[in-house]
């Protein structure tokens, strides 16, 4: 087991270094660059902004002092947000992002199997019907449009909460409510018909009948057996659900104006904003590679049938 | 079973009522404010900055030499109490007042020397400095790296007074040093601190108010600079900025009363929004326009781009396209004080038709099958599929609609030229026609379309070295007249307005003026 984490970690290595790479050169390819603007530049003016920045380099000599700062753990200077390193933005950023994140996992996790667990115990009963139909609904509507129909209704229309904003703001912690709604809803109705499904399965195995046979209480059969071997699948589902929610936090955040990595990752692409476009890469990349590994791992612990040498 | 999902369902209830009831309540004392801006500042640095949001937070922390006036946007005294202009009008002279910087360190006539040069120092790197150039004499050569230090010709004559002599006698050039690009800057802090004079332990300013906190993405606030001269007169006593790019999410937000001033109105709701007694409409000195690229057939023949212009009904467009209270036109400047725009060629499809005839596309047989480019925009797409239609409708021309997103699209209009007709819009950066004509010139890196008229050129700097007077806005309006008529390099369409959300009934000092400039310290609440 040891040793195959080893080899895991060692091997992330020249896969985070393929991904710097590629991407390093692969934004320089798309048209326009930081500095492109209506009003254009003037020749002189832009030749002192391309020398700041070490932009009049050739493209290598760029790419070896970028690779040499990341070494350094320097993400380098926004091109944007001139006051601010990408270090700086990125640091401000992602505990939000996390921060958000989790809260709605842990929601979508809570609700969700709450819902598919009482939906298995009824199959085909009408709390069955009524939960499937709240899941296709939350896996088929898109975010943006939850968002801001959630907006109108307990923002504009009843005023019970903020329209926008984060904990910071003067509404505090009331923000918090509508984008957790909103991101957890596709991961709550994946995760509820996950759990029905896993539930449905469980009630049907021989060790079910078994535990029955024996004459164990409907309650013990069902908190004992039914629940643990029920939930594995969902405990295999949370690592991708963790780096996506946090990934897919993008349009949530730019809806209710939420400090996250989403909103700055739209910008930086927009805005050619190289260096935060290639800080957000290395983050993002971290995640999914971390919570790749993690999950393999997991894979080990909970089925008996994977072994790693 | 059904025990335990109940109580799991009860924690749920519950932790939902502990995250509601956490709100904080506000503390401060005095009248805040709460403005929608727009996209997060790129930065505080007056040097460095370039763009709207950080326009606005410029103008509570900083004052120049003069300020905008809050009905005509034109100059009024800020940290110059007074200025002469030498009888050539080549040369200007400003009286300081007595004032301090939020530290408390005195700001003499030489920091003003100071800043305007720091501006300049190509090391800076500043996008605005041009504006200067454009101006004070030796200041275009000592940015591009052409000429000294010493040779930049502005001066302190004693602490209290400064002096700057300009290329020639530049009428706008005084309106123009309210620009941001002309601030005032703390030099014993940038001294000292070097970039870092920026970050909010360091931070020093000589505005109206002073910087509270900045969490990026989030807020910038700012509260009241004791230090600041007529701080008796300035009534907000804290504002915060709010960088909201979406324009749904602040239109919602200034509609719960959760902001005092918003920009940035939903098209799809333009309907909704007219109708609100807290819109507010304005002209602005900018124009909605498309540019022919003037080295591609059949764009070369005059008469191609005047039978196109004339087909196209630009009252129609504003009434029933953008519906906002756009102004329709046929001139490239827009209205300006001692100026009449020349005028351009109005709606005519007969003649329309007739020109295109003659140059060859009768009904439109024949004629290339020409995209449009514009930038990805719901608003853009409209204008676009309008234009579209009328062209089909009027003339029998097929034309094609490319998207493309905003920085490709200034790639492929500014520097590859790689269009036949694209979209355009200008905005004036001071209130003189100049501000819209001299892009158009042979060499200017804004001549997108490749207009090329030596004619037309020496009519732009001419009026560039006349006095202030109708003899000057005359040689303008006639270098217009090649523009839209003679030439027709550009359709223009109509003259933005600009667009706010806030109630005048309840703050009073916010007037609508052309350069959308509203000082901060003017706001008050109204009786």
């Amino acid at each position: 087991m040891s040793r195959f984490i080893v080899r895991r970690l060692l091997s992330v290595i020249p896969t985070f270094f393929i991904i710097v790479t590629l991407s390093f050169f692969l934004i320089r390819l798309a048209p326009g660059g930081p500095f492109s603007r209506e009003k254009k530049i003037p020749p002189e003016i832009m030749a002192n902004i391309m020398a700041k920045y070490h932009m009049d380099e050739p493209l290598l000599n760029q790419y070896f002092r970028y690779i040499g700062d990341v070494l350094k753990f320097d993400l380098g200077p926004s091109y944007r947000y001139k006051d601010h390193s990408v270090n700086d933005l990125l640091g401000a950023a992602f505990p939000v992002s996390i921060m958000l994140g989790t809260m709605a996992l842990g929601v979508a996790l809570l609700l969700g199997t709450l819902v598919g667990v009482t939906s298995a115990l009824n199959q085909n009963k009408w709390q069955d019907y009524a939960a499937m139909s709240v899941a296709v609904l939350g896996i088929s509507v898109p975010l943006f449009v939850i968002g801001p129909v959630l907006m109108l209704v307990f923002a504009l229309q009843l005023k019970w909460l903020p329209t926008s904003g984060w904990i910071n703001s003067r509404a505090g912690w009331k923000t918090v409510i509508m984008p957790i709604a909103t991101l957890m809803m596709p991961y709550f109705a994946y995760i509820a018909r996950l759990s029905r499904g896993s539930i449905i399965e469980v009630l049907r195995s021989d060790y079910v009948r078994t535990a029955r046979a024996k004459g164990l209480k409907e309650r013990v059969v069902i908190a004992k057996h039914v629940l643990k071997g029920g939930m594995l699948p969902i405990v295999t589902y949370l690592g991708p659900a963790f780096s996506g929610i946090i990934i897919g936090s993008l349009a949530v955040e730019q809806i209710f104006v939420i400090p996250g990595i989403g909103k700055i990752f739209v910008q930086s692409a927009l805005n050619r904003d190289y260096t935060v476009i290639m800080g957000e890469v290395i983050v993002y990349s971290l995640i999914l590679i971390a919570a790749n590994f993690v999950v393999d791992i997991l894979y080990g612990l909970l089925d008996p049938r994977i072994s790693y040498k | 079973m059904k025990r335990v999902l109940s109580g799991l369902l009860l924690i749920v209830l519950a932790a939902t009522l502990v995250v509601s009831c956490g709100g904080k309540a506000g503390t401060a004392k005095g009248v805040e404010f709460v403005m929608g801006n727009g996209a997060e500042p790129q930065t505080l640095d007056p040097s460095k900055i370039q763009g709207v949001p950080e326009h606005h937070i410029y103008m509570a922390l900083f004052e120049g030499l003069v300020g905008y006036d809050p009905k005509t946007s034109l100059a009024t005294p800020g940290l110059a109490s007074s200025w002469t202009i030498s009888p050539a009008g080549d040369q200007i002279t400003f009286k300081l007042r007595k004032a301090t910087w939020s530290d408390g360190t005195k700001i003499t006539a030489q920091t003003v020397v100071d800043s305007w040069l720091r501006s300049l120092d190509p090391a800076t790197a500043s996008e605005y400095a041009y504006m200067m150039g454009m101006v004070v004499k030796g200041a275009a050569d000592y940015n591009g790296g052409n000429g000294a230090k010493e040779a930049v010709a502005i001066r302190a004559l004693d602490e209290t007074t400064f002096q700057a002599d300009l290329l020639g006698p530049m009428p706008y050039a005084v309106d123009m040093m309210a620009h941001y690009a002309f601030a005032v800057l703390p030099m014993h802090v940038i001294n000292a601190k070097g970039d870092a004079w920026i970050k909010a332990e360091n931070f020093v300013c000589n505005g109206p108010y002073k910087l509270l906190e900045w969490k990026p993405q989030e807020s910038l606030s700012v509260v009241k600079n004791d230090k600041y001269w007529d701080a008796k007169n300035v009534f907000l006593s804290k504002i915060t900025f709010l960088p909201i790019d979406d324009n749904l999410t602040a239109y919602n937000k200034f509609k719960a009363g959760e902001m005092d001033w918003s920009y940035g109105i939903p098209l799809d709701l333009i309907d909704e929004v007219k109708l609100r007694p807290d819109y507010q409409v304005s002209p602005q000195v900018a124009t909605y326009y498309y540019i022919f690229n003037m080295t591609r057939k059949p764009f070369t023949d005059i008469r191609v781009r005047r039978a196109l212009t004339m087909a196209l009904d630009k009252q129609e467009l504003v009434d029933k396209v953008t519906k906002g209270g756009q102004l329709a036109t046929t001139s490239m400047v827009p209205v300006m004080a001692g100026y009449t725009p020349a005028k351009g060629p109005d709606f005519n499809v007969e003649e329309a038709r007739k020109l295109l005839a003659e140059a060859g596309f009768p009904d439109g047989k024949g004629f290339p099958k020409t995209p449009i480019i514009y930038n990805t925009s719901s608003g853009h797409k409209k204008i676009a599929e309008w234009v579209q239609e009328s062209w089909k409708k009027n003339l029998g021309i097929d034309v094609t609609l490319v998207n493309q997103e905003w920085t490709t699209f200034l790639d492929t209009r500014s520097n590859a030229h790689d269009f036949d007709i694209a979209r355009a819009g200008w905005v004036g950066d001071y209130l003189d026609p100049n501000t819209f004509l001299d892009m158009f010139i042979i060499g200017s890196g804004n001549n997108d379309g490749l207009y090329a008229n030596p004619e037309y050129d020496a009519l732009v700097k001419k009026a560039a070295t006349m006095k202030a007077g109708p003899e000057r806005m005359a040689v303008l309006q006639q270098a217009e007249s090649f523009l839209i008529t003679k030439d027709q390099a550009v359709i223009p369409f109509y003259h933005y307005v600009s667009q706010d959300m806030i109630d005048t009934t309840k703050w009073d000092g916010w007037y609508p003026n052309p350069l959308g400039s509203h000082e901060w310290k003017y706001i008050t609440l109204k009786k």
